[in-house]
C-alpha cells in the first residue's frame, strides 16, 4: 500500500486534495438540481473519505514531526504563506472528520427537506474549514480556517435548526467569535514583536515557536487569548453555555459536526499552540491549578447537569462538557499517558457522541419530540435502535473493551501522580456517567410502552444501519486494539511531553525507582525491609 | 491446553454474538439458541478441565500468562491483552464454567416460554465471558475489563423485563452501586502505577514488598470498596436484593454462584497486599464481620423467596470476606466454590418453585404473589424432587457436618477466632459469625418451613396445576445436590482424615502472603469446641426457625396483618434505602438540578454574565447614539470639554 502510494505521490498533493475537494463539491452542489444535492454531496464525501484513507498507512509513525509538508508564499509581504502538514495529533481528526461525511449526509437524507442544496453546500464548506484547521502550520492560514468555520455552522443552526434556533445560532456565533478576535489580536502582536527582534516577520508556526522566548514578558496575556479563544471552543466550563443551546437546537449533522470536531478545535489549539508557545505561563503552578479546576469542575458538573436534563439532545451535550474536562486535565498533566489519553478521548468522544447525536436524530425523525418524558419502552418496538443506543451509551460512560474507556483510562493514570486529588475527584465521573445516561436510556427503552404514539415507532432501516453500524464497529475495535492509534500518536504526544517538560513540575507521588523495585521481588520479606525509611 | 485457555472466554463470546443475531434478526429460532447456549457453556468446561489437567500434571510451570494482543501500550505503560493461569485462577474457571454449564441447562427449562430467550442467553454467554475475563486477566486493567463488563452484564439480565418499571429502576441501582465500587478500582490502580510503575498482576505481587505501608494500606481499602461493590457488602449491599428482579437462573449464576464472588477472589489474589496492610484486613474482615450478622437479620423477616436468599447471600459472601481478611484466604476460596453449589442449588430450586407457582397461578388467571412464601406451603407433595435437594443444600449452608457447608464455615470461623490472639476485636468478628450461622439456620429453616411443610395456601384452584420442573431443571438440580454433599472433600481438614487438597494446591499463589502474615490455626480441643460450637449454633438455628414458623399458622399475603416494632424494621431491611435515598440521591438530584442547571448555568452564566454581557454592550451603545443626536450645541460642549482635558494633561 505504502509502495502504490509513493508511486503517485500521495504525500505531495493530498492535502490541498482534501482541502478542495470538498469545496469544489460545494459548487457541485450548487449548480446540480436541488433533488440531486444529497446524491451530489453523498459522492464528493465517498471521495475525500477515500482519498484520505491512504494517509492511514502514508502515515510514518515513528516520525514525531510535520509530515506531508507543503509551504508556498501567499501573501508573502505580510510574511502569509499556505503552509500546511499533519502530525500524529492532527491526523486523527482529519480522519474522523472525513469519516464522518458521508455519514453525515447520510444521517440528513430525509431530515433536510428544504433549501437542501444550500444545506448540503454549507455542510461541505464547513469539511474544509475543519480539515483546514487542522492542517494549517501558518497561524494566519489557520485563522481563517477557524473563522471560516463559523459562517456554515451559524446558518446550518440559524436556517435549519429547531425551536429557539436564532437564540442558538447567535449565541454560538457571537460567544466564539469574540474569543477569536482576542486571539487574532494575540497571533498578530506575537508576529509584530518576534518581526522586531529578529526582523522576520512570518506567521508560520515553527518560526514563532523557535522564538517564543522573545516574547516572554508578553506572554501572560498573549497566552490569556490564546486560551480564553480555545477555552470558548472546548468548551472549558464556564464558558460552555453556548454548547447546550447550539448542540440542542442544531439539526443532527450539525450536531455530530460540533460534537465531533468543533469541539476538538479547542483541545487541539491548547496542544498545538496555546502550551507550546507559552509553556511557562501556561504550566505555572498558579495557571495550572486554575485550568485543572475548571477541567474537573467540568467534569462533575456537565456529568451532574446532564443527569437532570429533560431534553434528550441536551442530556449528550452538557455529557460533552463532562468528557472534553477530561481532555484538558490529561493535557495539562503532561505525561505521556495523560496526553496520549487525551487524544484518545477526543478520537473516541467523537464516535460515541457523533453516535449519540445520529440515533437522538432518528429518535426525533420518528416522533418529533426531544424529551425524555414523550418515550418509554421503546425497545420492544425497535430492538436495533435500542441495542445500537445502549452499546453507544455505554461506550460513552467509559466501560472497558469499548472506546471510550482507553482514553480516560490513559488519562486518569497518568494525571494522577501530577495531580493526584483532581485525579481523584474526576474520577467519580464513572458514577455520575452511568447515572445520567443510563437513567436516559431506561427513560427512553425501557419502562412500560405506555404512549401509544411510541408504540408505532419504526426500527432502524437500511440508510440509518449504514450509518450506525460502522460507528459501533469503531467503537468495539477501538475498544479492544487501540494500537494503531496509539501507534501513530506515540510520537506527537512525546514531542509534547518533551517540549514542554522543562515548566512541568515533579510529580507529587513519586514512582518508586524501578530497580530497587525489581530486586525487591523476594517473597517472604517484611514489607519495611526493602525501605530505608519505614514509615510507621 | 493451557495455551487454548482463550478458548473458554471465546466460545461464550462467540454464543453471546450467534444468539444475539438471532435476537436481533429471527427472536423465534428456539432450537438453534437452546443448542448454542448451553453447547459454549459446555465447550468452555471442557477447556477448564483440559487446563486444569494439564496444570495438575506439572506440565507447565504456574503461572503461565497467555498473551493475546497488545492493548494499552503508552510509553513505559504495557499492558496486553494476557490471560493468567495459576492454581487459583483454575480454581475459578473450573466454577464458572461447571456451575455455569448446570445453570444454562436449567435456564433451557425455565426460559423456554420466554419471549426473549435467544437475548437471554446472549447476555448469559456474555456473562461467562467477562466473568471469565475478570478470573484469568493477567493485568489490572484486563481484570477490570471482566470487572466492569460482568456488572455491565448483571445490568441488563436484572432489567431483562425491562417494560416494568422496578426491573430496570433494580438494573441501574445495580450498575451504579457497583460503578461507585469500580471508582475504588481504579483509584488503586492508580496508586499501584506510581507506586510500583506496573499492573501486571504478576509483577505487582513480585514488588510488592517495595511499597510503603502507608501506601499499601490505602491500596487495599480502595480495593475494598470495590469490592464492597461488586461483592455485596456494607456499605453497596444495597443492590443484590433489588437484583432478584432478574430471572431466577440468573440469581443463582450472577447474584450468588459467580459475579458476587469476584470481591472475594481480588481479595486473594492482592493478598500479599493485604497481608502487608493489617488495616486492610482489619476492616474487610469487620466489614464481612457485620454484613453478615446485618444481612442475616433481615432475612428473617422477608417473605419474597428469592429475597430471603438474597439476603442469605450477602451474609455468607461477608463470611468469605471475614475469612479473607483474617488472611485465610484459602477458606475464602473454600467457602467460595462449596457456596457456588449449595446457593446455586438453594435458588435453581427456588426457581424450580416458582416456576411451578407462576404456572399454577397462569393456568388459573390468578394475580398472586407466585415469589411470596405466605401463598406457598406444602409444596414437598407436588415437588418432591425439589424438595428433598434443598433440604440438603439447606443443612449444607447451615453448616451440618459432613456436607460441603461444614468444613468451609467453619475454616473461616477458626481463623478468625485464631486471630483473636493477635487483637481482641477479632473475637467480637467471631462472635458476629457465629451469631450469623444461628440466623441462617433459623431463617433458612424458615423459608423450608413456609415453602415444603405444614399446609398448602396456594389457593384451591391453582393447587391442582402444581407440578415438578422437567427433567432439564431437575437435572442440573440432583448435580448440585450431590456437589453440595460431597463438595466439601476438596479441602477435607486433617482433623477428620484429609488432607487439605485445596489449601495445598492454591498454597503457590497464597504463599507470598502467608509468609508475611501467618496463621496459627488452633488445634486438639480449642479446635474441637469450635466446631462444636458451630455445629450446635447451625442446628439449633434450624430447629427453632422450623418449629416457630410451624408454631402458628400463617396468613396469606391478603390477610396477614401489618408487621409492628422490630419487625417491622426488619421487613423494611432497617430503611437503608430510604436513608440513603434521602442522604445520596435525593439532595444530589436537587443539587444538580436547582444548584447546578437553574441558578449556576441559567441564572448567573448564562443570565448575569452572557445576557448581562449583551445587555451591557447594548447599554453603552445606546449611550453612544444617545450623545451622536445632531444638536450642534451639544458637540459643541463636548469638544470644549475634550480641549479643556487635553489641556490640562498636556500642561500638568
Amino acid at each position: 500500500m505504502s509502495a502504490f502510494l509513493a508511486s503517485i505521490g500521495y504525500e505531495r498533493w493530498i492535502i490541498h486534495a482534501l482541502l478542495a475537494v470538498p469545496l469544489l463539491g460545494m459548487l457541485m452542489v450548487i449548480v446540480s438540481p436541488a433533488a440531486w444535492a444529497r446524491r451530489v454531496a453523498l459522492v464528493v464525501s465517498l471521495v475525500e473519505l477515500g482519498l484520505s484513507l491512504g494517509l492511514w498507512w502514508a502515515f510514518d509513525p515513528a516520525e514525531g514531526g510535520m509530515q506531508f509538508v507543503t509551504r508556498l508564499p501567499w501573501l508573502p509581504a505580510w510574511g502569509v504563506s499556505y503552509y500546511v502538514g499533519l502530525d500524529g495529533l492532527s491526523l486523527f481528526m482529519v480522519l474522523l472528520s472525513t469519516a464522518m461525511m458521508p455519514l453525515l449526509v447520510w444521517g440528513s437524507w430525509n431530515q433536510i427537506d428544504f433549501k437542501q442544496r444550500g444545506f448540503y453546500s454549507l455542510l461541505l464548506a464547513l469539511k474544509t474549514g475543519m480539515l483546514g484547521v487542522f492542517v494549517a502550520l501558518d497561524l494566519f492560514l489557520f485563522y481563517c480556517f477557524w473563522e471560516l468555520l463559523l459562517i456554515p455552522m451559524y446558518f446550518l443552526i440559524g436556517i435549519w435548526g429547531s425551536g429557539n434556533r436564532f437564540y442558538a445560532s447567535e449565541k454560538f456565533f457571537i460567544y466564539t467569535f469574540s474569543g477569536s478576535l482576542l486571539m487574532l489580536v494575540a497571533i498578530v502582536a506575537m508576529v509584530w514583536l518576534i518581526g522586531q527582534a529578529t526582523g522576520i516577520y512570518s506567521f508560520a508556526y515553527d518560526h514563532l515557536l523557535a522564538h517564543k522566548a522573545l516574547v516572554l514578558r508578553q506572554a501572560p496575556w498573549l497566552f490569556l487569548a490564546f486560551a480564553l479563544a480555545f477555552a470558548v471552543k472546548v468548551p472549558v466550563f464556564p464558558f460552555h453555555t453556548w454548547l447546550p443551546d447550539a448542540h440542542g437546537e442544531a439539526p443532527t449533522a450539525g450536531s455530530v459536526d460540533l460534537a465531533v470536531i468543533l469541539l476538538k478545535m479547542g483541545t487541539y489549539g491548547f496542544l498545538r499552540f496555546a502550551i507550546p508557545f507559552f509553556p511557562a505561563v501556561a504550566l505555572s503552578p498558579g495557571v495550572s491549578a486554575i485550568v485543572v479546576a475548571l477541567a474537573v469542575a467540568g467534569i462533575v458538573y456537565g456529568a451532574l447537569v446532564s443527569m437532570v436534563q429533560p431534553d434528550l439532545k441536551r442530556v449528550v451535550a452538557y455529557s460533552s462538557v463532562s468528557h472534553l474536562g477530561f481532555v484538558m486535565l490529561g493535557i495539562w498533566a503532561a505525561t505521556v499517558q495523560s496526553v496520549q489519553g487525551a487524544i484518545m478521548v477526543m478520537i473516541a468522544h467523537g464516535l460515541s457522541t457523533g453516535a449519540l447525536f445520529f440515533l437522538v436524530g432518528m429518535l426525533y425523525e420518528r416522533r418529533h419530540t426531544r424529551m425524555i418524558k414523550d418515550y418509554g419502552g421503546l425497545a420492544r418496538v425497535a430492538p436495533l435502535l435500542a441495542t445500537a443506543f445502549s452499546i453507544t451509551a455505554f461506550a460513552s460512560i467509559g466501560l472497558p473493551g469499548l472506546n471510550g474507556f482507553v482514553g480516560e483510562f490513559l488519562v486518569l493514570l497518568g494525571s494522577f501522580g501530577r495531580f493526584p486529588l483532581a485525579t481523584l475527584i474526576a474520577t467519580t465521573a464513572v458514577i455520575f456517567a452511568a447515572a445520567y445516561l443510563l437513567w436516559a436510556v431506561q427513560r427512553v427503552f425501557f419502562n412500560p410502552l405506555s404512549n401509544p404514539e411510541n408504540e408505532r415507532v419504526q426500527d432502524l432501516n437500511l440508510r440509518e444501519l449504514a450509518v450506525v453500524v460502522p460507528l459501533v464497529a469503531a467503537m468495539v475495535w477501538m475498544g479492544l486494539y487501540p494500537r494503531p492509534l496509539l501507534r501513530r500518536t506515540e510520537a506527537a504526544a512525546q514531542r509534547y511531553v518533551e517540549l514542554v517538560r522543562p515548566y512541568v513540575p515533579p510529580p507529587v507521588i513519586r514512582p518508586a525507582p524501578l530497580a530497587r523495585a525489581g530486586e525487591a521481588g523476594v517473597a517472604g520479606r517484611s514489607p519495611h525491609a526493602a525501605h530505608g525509611e519505614a514509615p510507621r | 491446553m493451557i495455551r487454548l485457555v482463550w478458548l473458554a472466554i471465546a466460545l461464550p463470546l462467540a454464543g453471546f454474538v450467534v444468539n444475539g443475531m438471532i435476537a436481533l434478526v429471527r427472536p423465534r429460532a428456539r432450537a438453534l439458541v437452546s443448542l448454542v447456549g448451553p453447547g459454549v457453556l459446555l465447550g468452555a468446561f471442557a477447556v477448564a478441565v483440559g487446563v486444569f489437567l494439564e496444570l495438575r500434571a506439572g506440565a507447565a510451570a504456574a503461572p503461565v500468562v497467555v498473551e493475546l494482543w497488545p492493548w494499552l501500550d503508552v510509553a513505559e505503560l504495557r499492558v496486553s491483552l494476557g490471560l493468567q493461569v495459576d492454581q487459583l485462577s483454575t480454581v475459578l474457571l473450573l466454577v464458572v464454567t461447571g456451575v455455569g454449564s448446570l445453570i444454562h441447562l436449567f435456564s433451557v427449562g425455565y426460559m423456554g416460554n420466554d419471549p426473549g430467550y435467544a437475548r437471554y442467553f446472549s447476555y448469559l454467554n456474555l456473562f461467562v465471558s467477562f466473568m471469565l475475563v475478570l478470573v484469568l486477566g493477567a493485568s489490572y486493567p484486563v481484570l477490570f475489563v471482566g470487572w466492569e463488563g460482568v456488572g455491565l452484564c448483571s445490568y441488563l439480565l436484572i432489567g431483562f423485563w425491562f417494560t416494568d418499571k422496578v426491573n430496570a429502576d433494580a438494573g441501574k441501582k445495580a450498575f451504579i452501586a457497583n460503578r461507585v465500587g469500580d471508582f475504588g478500582v481504579l483509584i488503586a490502580m492508580f496508586l499501584l502505577w506510581q507506586a510500583l510503575g506496573t499492573l501486571d498482576l504478576r509483577e505487582l505481587v513480585a514488588r510488592a514488598p517495595a511499597l510503603t505501608a502507608g501506601t499499601a494500606t490505602a491500596v487495599t481499602l480502595f480495593l475494598l470498596l470495590g469490592c464492597t461493590g461488586k461483592s455485596a457488602q456494607i456499605p453497596l449491599y444495597i443492590w443484590l436484593p433489588d437484583a432478584m428482579q432478574g430471572p431466577t437462573p440468573v440469581s443463582a449464576l450472577i447474584h450468588a454462584a459467580t459475579m458476587v464472588t469476584a470481591g472475594v477472589y481480588l481479595v486473594s489474589r492482592m493478598s500479599v497486599l493485604f497481608a502487608m496492610a493489617p488495616t486492610g484486613s482489619l476492616v474487610t474482615a469487620g466489614i464481612g464481620a457485620v454484613t453478615a450478622l446485618f444481612a442475616a437479620t433481615i432475612g428473617l423477616r422477608q417473605y419474597d423467596i428469592k429475597r430471603v436468599l438474597a439476603y442469605s447471600t450477602v451474609s455468607q459472601l461477608g463470611y468469605m470476606f471475614l475469612g479473607v481478611g483474617a488472611g485465610a484466604y484459602a477458606a475464602g476460596i473454600f467457602h467460595l466454590v462449596t457456596h457456588a453449589f449449595f446457593k446455586a442449588l438453594l435458588f435453581l430450586g427456588s426457581g424450580s418453585v416458582i416456576h411451578a407457582m407462576h404456572r399454577a397461578y397462569h393456568a388459573t388467571h390468578s394475580h398472586e404473589d407466585a415469589q411470596d412464601m405466605r401463598n406457598m406451603g406444602g409444596l414437598r407433595r407436588c415437588l418432591p424432587v425439589t424438595f428433598v435437594l434443598m433440604w440438603i443444600a439447606t443443612l449444607a449452608i447451615a453448616g451440618i457436618p459432613p456436607l460441603s457447608g461444614f468444613f468451609s464455615k467453619d475454616a473461616i470461623l477458626s481463623a478468625a477466632f485464631a486471630r483473636g490472639a493477635e487483637q481482641p476485636i477479632w473475637y467480637v468478628f467471631f462472635a458476629c459469625g457465629l451469631a450469623a450461622a444461628l440466623l441462617t439456620g433459623v431463617s433458612m429453616a424458615r423459608l423450608m418451613a413456609m415453602t415444603f411443610h405444614g399446609e398448602n395456601r396456594t389457593g384451591d384452584a391453582a393447587r391442582k396445576h402444581l407440578h415438578e420442573a422437567p427433567w432439564i431443571m431437575t437435572g442440573p438440580l440432583v448435580i448440585l445436590g450431590g456437589l453440595s454433599v460431597v463438595g466439601g472433600a476438596v479441602n477435607m481438614p486433617e482433623a477428620v482424615g484429609g488432607r487439605e487438597a485445596l489449601a495445598a494446591w492454591l498454597a503457590p499463589v497464597l504463599e507470598p502472603a502467608r509468609a508475611l502474615w501467618p496463621l496459627h490455626l488452633p488445634h486438639g480441643t480449642t479446635e474441637y469446641i469450635l466446631v462444636g460450637a458451630a455445629v450446635a449454633v447451625g442446628a439449633v438455628g434450624l430447629l427453632v426457625g422450623y418449629r416457630r414458623t410451624l408454631a402458628r399458622p400463617i396468613p396469606t399475603p391478603r390477610e396477614a396483618p401489618p408487621e409492628r416494632g422490630f419487625a417491622r424494621v426488619l421487613n423494611r431491611k432497617y430503611y437503608v434505602d430510604e436513608i440513603y435515598d434521602a442522604l445520596f440521591v435525593r439532595p444530589l438530584v436537587w443539587l444538580s438540578d436547582r444548584v447546578l442547571w437553574r441558578t449556576v448555568d441559567k441564572a448567573v452564566v448564562d443570565g448575569v454574565l452572557v445576557h448581562g454581557g449583551v445587555f451591557a454592550s447594548r447599554w453603552i451603545g445606546r449611550l453612544g447614539s444617545r450623545i451622536q443626536n445632531g444638536q450642534l450645541g451639544v458637540y459643541a460642549v463636548l469638544f470644549v470639554l475634550g480641549a479643556v482635558w487635553v489641556l490640562h494633561t498636556i500642561l500638568s
